[in-house]
């Protein structure tokens, strides 16, 4: 099997099993629900502000709402000894991490494509939104990728440890402080209806380069993290 | 022999602390900011030293990852931890100087910003470190997220200088000028604080090797 194969072998496996249990996703969409309900305690939904700080209280859904889906991606190899399985498979570390970053981030993106709907009725932001809405969404597409890949190597780095579930937010979300800040700002933009130039094409670079990056270093450096 | 090299570095640290502190209370106020103005001497040292320490730490991670030497590991935590404490000095120092000059004890300023998430990502770092048992595997994944962490220390200080800045420039790199005597002393403070620094490091690292001396013995114990 080549490179590309093994890669979608894994993905693939990590979303029939989450399809099938359906454990991650649905916890993931019901949290998103909740935190979306309480800003609506916290802000005036109705007033302009809220406009204003929708880019920013949308990504703090979807990165509060993906640690969710990311902190069982390893921990669900956890039970008869998979990750074990797993780690012996006749496949490379970086092959098994962008496997499961990959079905990581496909159910991420599910979840943040079902909660924008919800967020914008909520919000009542549905009007700038529907605009922009292929920016938005590749705006959703980058900062995404950020945190699953943040995500899913710290997932593997937390896995085996004392306090996962409370480690994993703890580790990922200072480190992801940048690419979130992006795509706040991004998000933020689009939604008052400005276009992506200048100051805002700056942060969509910013925002690739941080994907880039961290994916790189993630690769070199999960053999490590795996294997030990 | 290192025990002794530790006391004598220690107490030239206190000396030039002593001898900067008179020295700085020589001074006469600055024109605009007034006595206040001289929490730069400690301020920026602080700043430096921390900055110091996470590159160390980066070093002594790589070093850990490349050679599996404990030794590394523990350079890598002791100089984390000492860092850490001189980042949140520089915190509080800073906090301390914007009441006086600004009026408010924090704002969120691109340099304040960054550096607390900075203080947050190495707080991370020792948080991570206690939640681990095993030595070999806290020391490696202590050393990936260190990693991790000194990658992201300039993204972050670039994307948050993006924002706005109300910091002060830098006296030294930005123009700003600074009286011969007064920057004598200011650099001598930076040394003094290094070399605390660097003393506290050993202690720490004394303590790490101790540490790891028991644990052996401890294993060996339970050995037999």
């Amino acid at each position: 099997m080549n490179f590309p194969r093994q890669v979608l072998v894994i993905a693939i496996k990590d979303l029939r099993a989450e399809i099938r249990t359906k454990e991650a996703i649905n916890a993931s969409f019901a949290f998103a629900l909740v935190v979306l309900l309480l800003f609506s305690f916290a802000f005036d939904p109705e007033a302009e502000t809220t406009r204003e700080i929708s880019g920013g209280l949308l990504w703090i859904v979807f990165a509060f709402a993906g640690t969710l889906v990311l902190n069982r991606s390893f921990a669900r190899e956890l039970p008869n000894d998979c990750l074990d399985a797993l780690i012996a498979a006749p496949i490379s570390g970086a092959a098994l991490f962008l496997g499961k970053a990959l079905a990581n981030y496909v159910l991420v993106m599910a979840m943040e494509v079902v909660s924008l709907p919800v967020f914008c009725i909520f919000n009542n932001v549905g009007g700038p939104v529907s605009q922009k809405i292929w920016p938005i969404l590749m705006v959703m597409a980058l900062g995404t990728w950020g945190l699953t890949v943040i995500g899913t190597i710290f997932s593997a780095l937390t896995v085996n440890i004392r306090l996962r579930e409370v480690m994993l937010p703890m580790l990922t979300y200072p480190i992801l402080v940048p690419a979130l800040m992006a795509a706040m700002l991004l998000t933020k933009g689009l939604v008052l209806g400005q276009p992506l130039t200048g100051d805002s094409l700056t942060w969509l670079k910013m925002l690739i380069g941080f994907d880039l990056i961290y994916t790189a270093v993630s690769l070199a450096l999960v053999e490590i993290v795996l294997v030990g | 022999m290192r025990d002794k090299l530790v006391y004598v570095l220690g107490a030239a640290a206190i000396l030039l602390f002593v001898r900067n502190i008179l020295a700085i209370t020589g001074l006469p106020p600055e024109a605009q900011q007034g006595a206040i103005f001289k929490i730069i001497f400690f301020h920026v040292p602080m700043a430096m030293t921390a900055m110091l320490c996470s590159f160390v730490a980066l070093v002594g991670s790589v070093m850990f990852l490349i050679t599996r030497n404990f030794k590394y590991d523990a350079v890598a935590v002791a100089v984390t931890e000492v860092g850490l404490a001189l980042l949140l000095g520089n915190l509080v120092t800073g906090s301390i100087w914007g009441r006086i000059i600004w009026g408010i004890w924090w704002t969120w300023d691109a340099r304040l910003t960054s550096a607390l998430v900075c203080w947050l990502l190495y707080a991370g770092y020792l948080m991570l470190r206690r939640a681990i048992e095993e030595p070999t595997q806290r020391a490696t994944f202590a050393a990936v997220f260190s990693i991790f962490a000194f990658i992201d220390v300039p993204i972050v200080i670039f994307s948050i200088k993006w924002w706005r800045t109300q910091h002060p420039q830098p006296v030294f790199w930005g123009g700003g000028s600074f009286p011969p005597d007064w920057a004598q002393v200011f650099w001598l403070n930076v040394l003094a604080m290094i070399l605390f620094g660097a003393v506290m490091c050993a202690v720490r690292l004394s303590q790490e090797e101790q540490q790891r001396e028991l644990d052996s013995l401890r294993r060996m114990a339970h050995a037999f």
